[in-house]
């Protein structure tokens, strides 16, 4: 029914690609049927992280539905992200308590830092931006959780040292890489 | 009387239709206008979404949506009582608050169902009453190759998704997408190869759109063009 949109193949990374590829070999074992549509986007997201694009009209192309409808569904549930998740998914909690003591300005922060907007993901997939409600430490408002570690009383310049902690980590790690190499 | 015509008496006055005809219809056949924004003629099953076509029925406890709901024998019908009026008044109320520009500005200005029900509700197109509260998205969103999306003037009523689905043969079809306050009409796969082509000479969505809210593009810029020479020649004066 429908091929993929050409404009964009030739923009997709090889990250990208690879998913999209491995898309297409999964869904022939996955049913058919309308019904079956939230069940798969579901599979897809466990595997893959995301929803990509392609994705969304490789499943169409399965189900015989329109890629809208398949992208309507997607967009209702909270639970699909079209965005690959960083290496390190930044998490600004929202919650009452968090939210009181500025968690918004926070996410403004980050996003103005990253360059991206919630919900997104950096082009080097090195950080993702998501808004979250509640993380449970509400006594450590305003928090963040970068990976597995909660950073908590966040303020705006805690936002920088973040940042930098987890580039200079990643500076180290490279170095050792290298050391090892030679 | 055959059996397949239906009598009933809508605000005392007494009408014949077709067995099957949607009430609303029915009163609009026969000169009786009842605010609508969601229907269109023939739909199976309509959304009932605007909820401007509330009417009441002897003998029901509540007031009904006469879009979705088929004529009786001997059904009586009103449609203008000061509890319905206030029931549209609220409904009216809730799509401006949400929506946004200048009638003037508008290429559906002067055909706007919104302008005629706000005439036939006695309202502004403006609402004091609640907080406006304009859609956090683009004001103009071009994802479609030849087809202009106005999210602040879209009133959701999925009349062009109605239409568009029944273009059996069309490359992509529009659909809603997102959820609650910020759901949009979505032109997800309109970048398919073929949609400028068939989009450029069906034009469904654009005809059934009861607001303005999708225009061609070219259609739309001659139109701000001609706008900004109106406003060029009366400087001058």
């Amino acid at each position: 029914m429908t091929d993929l949109p050409a404009t964009n193949s030739d923009e997709l990374d090889p990250e990208e690609q690879r998913v999209l590829a491995a898309i297409e070999a999964e869904l022939p074992s996955m049913p058919a049927g309308a019904q079956n549509l939230i069940p798969i986007l579901q599979r897809i997201q466990q595997t893959h992280g995301y929803l990509p694009r392609g994705g969304i009209y490789l499943v169409a192309r399965h189900l015989g539905l329109a890629p809208s409808k398949v992208f309507g569904v997607a967009t209702f549930y909270n639970q699909f992200r079209f965005n690959p998740p960083g290496r390190h998914p930044i998490k600004v909690c929202l919650g009452t308590a968090c939210h009181v003591k500025g968690g918004e300005i926070i996410l403004e922060n980050f996003a103005r830092r990253l360059g991206i907007e919630e919900g997104e993901t950096t082009k080097d997939r090195e950080y993702s931006l998501e808004r979250v409600a509640c993380v449970g430490c509400c006594a450590l408002a305003p928090v963040v959780v970068v990976g597995e570690k909660i950073e908590s009383y966040v303020t705006p310049s805690k936002v920088e040292g973040i940042i930098t902690e987890i580039e200079v980590r990643r500076e180290m790690a490279a170095r050792e890489e290298e050391r090892n190499e030679s | 009387m055959s059996d397949d015509m239906v009598v009933l008496t809508v605000d005392g006055l007494e009408i014949k239709v077709p067995r099957g005809t949607k009430l609303l219809q029915a009163c609009l056949d026969n000169g009786i206008y009842i605010p609508n924004l969601c229907y269109l003629e023939g739909m199976e099953r309509p959304p009932s979404s605007c909820r401007l076509c509330l009417v009441e029925i002897e003998g029901r406890p509540g007031p009904v949506p006469s879009c979705s709901l088929e004529v009786e024998n001997g059904m009586v019908v009103h449609t203008s009582t000061d509890a319905l009026r206030r029931l549209q008044q609220t409904a009216f109320r809730l799509l401006v608050s949400t929506n946004s520009g200048k009638c003037s500005l508008c290429m559906a200005n002067k055909r706007c169902e919104m302008q005629r029900i706000a005439k036939f509700l006695h309202m502004p197109l403006r609402t004091k009453r609640l907080r406006h509260i304009p859609k956090d998205m683009p004001r103009i969103i071009e994802e479609h190759p030849c087809i202009d999306y106005e999210s602040n003037k879209c009133v959701l009523c999925g009349r062009c998704i109605y239409v568009c689905g029944r273009q059996e043969d069309a490359p992509f079809h529009l659909d809603f997408a997102g959820r609650g306050f910020n759901t949009v009409i979505s032109f997800f796969g309109s970048e398919l190869p073929g949609v400028a082509e068939y989009c450029r000479d069906c034009g469904a969505c654009i005809a059934a759109c009861p607001v303005g809210a999708l225009s061609y593009r070219e259609d739309r810029q001659r139109f701000l063009q001609q706008l900004e020479r109106n406003k060029a020649s009366r400087a001058r004066k």
